[in-house]
């Protein structure tokens, strides 16, 4: 038998965010207009989205999109019935879509909103572990299927094709209004060309969009390893939000910190900061120097109430952000930014520095350079 | 702090003093200083630390009154500590420096070229004389469109698809990659006119192209536009038949390099366009490449800043994921792909990275291939393989891999007078091609050594006619991407596997 | 299961020149371009076409993230043309210019001038990462702010000697490898006069950064020194600085009034010694 090492995806690509930190809900032709912008930095392999505050009817149930490749009803079965065993079932639906879209061979799409059925010792977890384990069960032991979103009032929708025709298959812009829309483009050069592989990834509420090739992979993953994570799609991307989970919903770090961890300053700056800064900083690398990111990347992380950007420490992917009135901006280029509104200002974030979105908060502007 | 060198000498000189007729042409022959005569008592003497081995003075001697050996002395046999590694620690124990060297990798490691054998036609189908019947090495270089939509008015036949820009070379040999800066303006003269002449393309490397040579030899030149940008404008692109990108190097993957200020003379200056006396740093990556996107961004500025008139080539170095890169660069945008393994030569690397970094070239050439067949993508691009071929038959079993066509450097050099001793980064070269200094690059002359080249390439030719012919294949197309001609011997399972071959006798 | 979509995003969907030209009038030696449905490939070759048809001056409107604005024209007469720009334009802006002049109303991403040769580009705005990547003649004037690893590996021959004036400042890594040309960086931006970028000029081995105003020795690369001002440095200075104020509405003047460091190479050949053969 051949030793099973599998590869980890390379890709690079085009992201975007846009956040009302009002709250106001919005419809989808911003970011599809916007991502749409920058077509030449995807390849057609991969297109998606991450859309806050669209199911406000169900908001207390988590909103499970699942896919069944090759349309398959066993696994659709197996599925509900695990369901049925696990949770709450208060609505079962098909995800609508769009027979003439530009996509080829589309999964069966379904979407399940429910609430834990804790029973015997799994009355110990919380509800968001509880959930990731039976998450964690479907994606991993049943076949041809796969929960791809599983946050509260918030969807993933992604798949092959270019977003714009992931869009329209799904029809975004009629069907949902949602307070953050992140987007993804992407120009995967090894992995397979199925519609789980695309981006954002989700766990939960947390979304993360990705660009860029991770040197530190190996690193990260094996770090992540050691606290119950498992890697099943070989993509930095989940790495970087499983990174994400550890640190930021289990841990309780403020993103300020996490960005100090993924992207840690040189020592050449940490020797010249003041005493409390650099030993904050040391610390941090001492413990957490397996997370940092090394390599190029630009990120987009999206949970409930929060959205932000962040580039590796010296800079290697891309970033502009931008804002006009309630509305923050990350994107890779200013240009898409420009593609739906005229923006108060925009700026270049600093390597390593998040440019973050809050609800009820302008916090983007303590970013500026 | 000056000390007394712990290094051992690596060459011995045995002088036959009975043939020795004091004519001293051994000491005006070696550029590293060995030889000098001593009038007092009328003899030679030699200063043997300094020998590199090249055997200059023993080729030139007209007595053959020399004979230069590797030094028969040593250190303890021992297998782990081999005398190489001896002598690069006290080396850096004196220098506090990294080991430079050139050339390829030399390392003892499987060479998969000598674990593939071809196969020739007995009995079921017939062999192909090829010395009287039609053997054609023609080949196209470049993308290629799904299908060609043809529409017929009346008896015209009109192509309605828009073609590619495609190369079209005599032999699937090109010369690879080599600057004017690393390589002397002879040897590099030498290459454009032997690649003119015999109807294949040469690469200018990374050092620009001389303004005199542009005119001459535009349709038997790819520029390079690597990342240190030399000499690198919009006429030197436009004044070539195709554009390389280079993203790297089988002899040093992942990593930039310099030419010394003290190369950069007024002519090179001239062609490179900076200073004379800088160093010019070639830094690791393009600055504008930092992902695949960018990659396409490049590819794709070079196209319009040519009017995408020329075929656009990336090359990289054989590493570790080669089959998804490439098919990463295909997707992004390139015509060819050119792949380059660690036994490729280069004029100066650290000699850590040319020994231990990148995969054999042959698992990488046959990993791509497959790799974009499974894509369905192959037929957009050619793939060039370099890195160490030595002879026709690397030349066949690379095609028989999928290669389209093969960069050969190292061999051309040698062609041109190369021993291989390993020390193109002293800028010594005794045989005049590693070399700036005007007395030792006089010692080739372009005509000459563009002879000894069209000589290489006819003779490598014919022997792959032969090959083809045995085979009963009489065009190269028919056995590109062929490996039902090769068979291994010596090999493991996942290396016959990777490869895509039988074992012998299966 | 592998990928077995091919999509070209970069050339899907362009149209014949002929479909395109609707998108173009041409007045005298004047055309103007609307930009606004036309994709990257789309705008150049209308460029290109509007040239040879005798425009000496286009006049881009609605541009919208499309890149490589100029590099189709290297022209084999030698033509200069003047190329003005509404919107932003994408990425590689200008990049091998071969002599044009680019006049950008707005802002401009990254790439801005990579390898140009000759020519001008003024952006009334700001600009991304590796703005004058490589540059090696010519000059480009940027009103406020540029991004990262500005002025890489610029470099200069003879009296080809490229120039790039930043109103603004600059990220970090400005004149990263700089082999030649010169950098003038006013920090027009800032509040204090301090520039935030580290490794300024490391591994810069040729030409000349003038920075308005102040950096810490730590913010620069190891291979850069800073050096007295002389006469030569100030005429030098009140020429581009000049320029620059005239395009952007400043007082060169009162610019000039303030403290500038000058930067140069410790030496042409900064990795000459760690070498061993
Ligand atoms: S270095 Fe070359 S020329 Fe000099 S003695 Fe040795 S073999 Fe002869
Ligand atoms: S090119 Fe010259 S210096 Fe280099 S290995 Fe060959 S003979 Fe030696």
């Amino acid at each position: 038998m051949r030793r099973k090492i599998p590869d980890k995806e390379i890709q690079a690509c085009a992201l975007f965010g846009v956040m009302d930190r009002s709250g106001r809900r919005f419809g989808g032709d911003i970011a599809i207009t916007a991502i749409k912008n920058m077509k030449v930095r995807g390849n057609g392999l991969g297109g998606g989205f991450a859309v806050y505050g669209i199911y406000p009817e169900y908001k207390n149930y988590y909103a499970l999109h699942i896919m069944f490749q090759n349309a398959s009803r066993e696994a659709k079965a197996e599925v509900e019935d695990f369901l049925q065993d696990n949770f709450d079932v208060v609505n079962a639906e098909e995800i609508p879509t769009n027979p003439e879209a530009n996509v080829i061979d589309p999964p069966l799409f379904w979407r399940y909103f429910v609430a834990p059925q804790k029973k015997g010792e799994e009355k110990k977890l919380s509800d968001d572990d509880y959930v990731v384990k039976k998450v964690m069960y479907i994606n991993t032991c049943i076949e041809d299927a796969f929960v791809f979103s599983s946050g509260k009032d918030m969807g993933v929708f992604k798949g092959v094709g270019f977003p714009e025709d992931i869009a329209d298959f799904f029809m975004l812009d009629e069907l949902y209004k949602g307070y953050i829309w992140t987007a993804h483009s992407r120009f995967p050069t090894n992995t397979p060309g199925w519609w789980g592989g695309a981006h954002p990834f989700c766990i939960l509420d947390w979304t993360v969009v990705h660009n860029g090739e991770i040197s530190s992979y190996g690193t990260n993953r094996r770090f992540l390893e050691m606290y119950g994570y498992y890697c099943t799609l070989f993509t930095d991307t989940e790495v970087i939000a499983y990174a994400v989970d550890l640190l930021m919903r289990r841990q309780r770090l403020p993103i300020e910190i996490v960005a100090e961890i993924f992207a840690s300053p040189m020592w050449d700056q940490v020797d010249h900061m003041d005493e409390k800064k650099k030993n904050l900083c040391m610390a941090l690398r001492m413990v957490y120097a397996p997370l940092l990111i090394n390599g190029p990347f630009t990120i987009v992380v999206a949970h409930h109430g929060e959205m932000f950007g962040l580039t590796d420490r010296i800079r290697l992917r891309p970033i502009t952000a931008g804002e006009k009135g309630d509305l923050l901006f990350v994107s890779s280029e200013e240009a898409a930014i420009r593609a739906v509104c005229e923006p108060d200002r925009v700026w270049t974030p600093h390597g390593g520095e998040p440019v973050i979105g809050r609800l009820n908060s302008r916090e983007g502007e303590l970013n500026e350079v | 702090m000056k000390f007394k060198t712990h290094l051992l000498p690596e060459f011995i000189v045995k002088r036959d003093e009975d043939r020795c007729t004091r004519c001293k042409v051994c000491v005006k022959q070696c550029p590293f200083g060995v030889h000098s005569y001593d009038e007092e008592n009328d003899r030679i003497i030699s200063r043997e630390e300094l020998c590199v081995g090249c055997q200059r003075c023993v080729v030139y001697c007209p007595e053959n009154a020399l004979i230069v050996e590797p030094y028969p002395g040593g250190y303890r046999p021992n297998e782990y500590w081999t005398g190489e590694y001896i002598r690069d620690i006290k080396k850096q124990s004196e220098s506090g420096g990294v080991i430079l060297t050139s050339t390829g990798a030399q390392r003892r490691l499987k060479i998969y070229w000598d674990h593939i054998l071809l196969n020739a036609s007995q009995v079921t189908n017939p062999s192909i004389d090829p010395l009287r019947e039609p053997m054609e090495l023609r080949t196209f270089l470049g993308r290629k469109p799904d299908a060609l939509e043809i529409e017929y008015e009346g008896e015209d036949v009109k192509i309605k698809t828009e073609l590619y820009p495609n190369l079209l070379i005599e032999t699937p040999i090109l010369f690879a990659g080599m600057s004017y800066g690393a390589i002397s303006y002879n040897a590099f003269k030498s290459l454009a006119m032997a690649a003119k002449e015999f109807g294949t393309l040469f690469n200018t490397g990374e050092g620009g192209l001389p303004r005199e040579m542009r005119e001459e030899f535009k349709d038997c030149t790819i520029v390079q536009c690597a990342s240190g940008r030399f000499g690198v404008d919009p006429e030197y692109l436009n004044s070539a038949a195709a554009i390389e990108i280079k993203i790297g190097q089988g002899a040093k993957p992942g990593i930039g390099g310099h030419l010394p200020g003290e190369k950069v003379s007024a002519d090179i200056s001239a062609t490179r366009m900076i200073p004379e006396g800088t160093d010019a740093l070639s830094p690791a990556p393009h600055h504008d490449i930092y992902s695949i996107e960018d990659l396409s961004m490049l590819i794709y500025a070079l196209k319009e800043a040519t009017n995408y008139e020329k075929p656009v080539c990336v090359k990289i170095a054989a590493v570790h994921n080669v089959a998804a890169i490439a098919s990463g660069i295909v997707r992004a945008g390139a015509d060819i792909v050119a792949i380059d393994g660690f036994r490729g030569g280069t004029g100066a690397t650290p000699k850590i990275m040319r020994e231990h970094v990148g995969i054999p070239v042959e698992l990488a050439l046959a990993a791509v291939d497959q790799r974009l067949r499974e894509e369905r993508i192959r037929h957009k691009c050619s793939i060039i393989v370099g890195g160490g071929i030595r002879c026709a038959a690397d030349v066949a079993k690379a095609v028989a891999l999928g290669a389209d066509a093969v960069y050969i450097g190292t061999a051309a050099l040698i062609a041109l007078g190369c021993t291989m001793c390993q020390r193109c980064h002293t800028g010594k070269c005794a045989w005049g091609i590693c070399t700036q200094d005007p007395k030792l690059s006089k010692r080739l002359n372009p005509k000459v050594g563009a002879q000894r080249l069209v000589n290489l390439l006819r003779g490598w030719s014919l022997e792959l006619k032969d090959v083809l012919g045995g085979m009963g294949i009489n065009a190269i197309e028919s056995l590109r991407g062929n490996r039902d001609h090769l068979r291994g011997v010596g090999l493991e399972e996942w290396e016959l596997e990777v490869l895509g071959i039988k074992g012998a006798g299966e | 299961m592998l990928p077995v979509v091919f999509r070209d995003a970069f050339l899907e969907g362009v149209r014949k020149i002929d479909e395109l030209i609707e998108h173009a009038s041409i007045e005298g030696d004047v055309a103007k371009i609307d930009a606004s449905r036309l994709n990257h490939k789309e705008v150049n070759d209308l460029m290109r076409e509007c040239v040879l048809k005798g425009a000496k001056k286009l006049i881009l409107k609605n541009v919208c993230g499309q890149r490589y604005i100029g590099t189709r024209l290297h022209l084999p007469e030698g033509k200069k043309v003047e190329i003005e720009i509404y919107g932003t334009p994408g990425n590689d802006l200008g990049a091998f210019l071969d002599g044009h002049r680019i006049v950008l109303h707005g802002n401009a991403q990254d790439g801005v001038g990579n390898t140009m040769n000759d020519g001008e580009i003024v952006v009334e705005g700001r600009a991304g990462d590796v703005v004058a990547m490589a540059m090696r003649g010519g000059k480009i004037f940027i009103r406020d702010d540029v991004g990262y690893r500005t002025a890489i590996h610029m470099k200069q021959y003879m009296d080809k000697i490229p120039v790039l004036v930043v109103g603004g400042t600059s990220q970090d890594f400005l004149g990263e490898y700089m082999a030649g040309g010169m950098v003038i960086l006013l920090g027009l931006t800032l509040e204090k006069l301090k520039h935030r970028a580290y490794y300024i000029g490391t591994g810069m081995h040729g030409g000349v950064i003038y920075l308005r105003g102040e950096v810490e020795k730590y913010q620069l690369g190891k291979e850069v020194g800073v050096v007295d001002m002389e006469e030569e440095d100030w005429k030098t200075l009140e020429k581009h600085v000049g320029e620059f104020s005239s395009y952007f509405g400043y007082d060169a003047d009162e610019i000039l009034a303030e403290k500038f460091m000058k930067l140069l190479p410790l030496t042409k050949r900064p990795y000459g010694r760690i070498y061993t053969y």
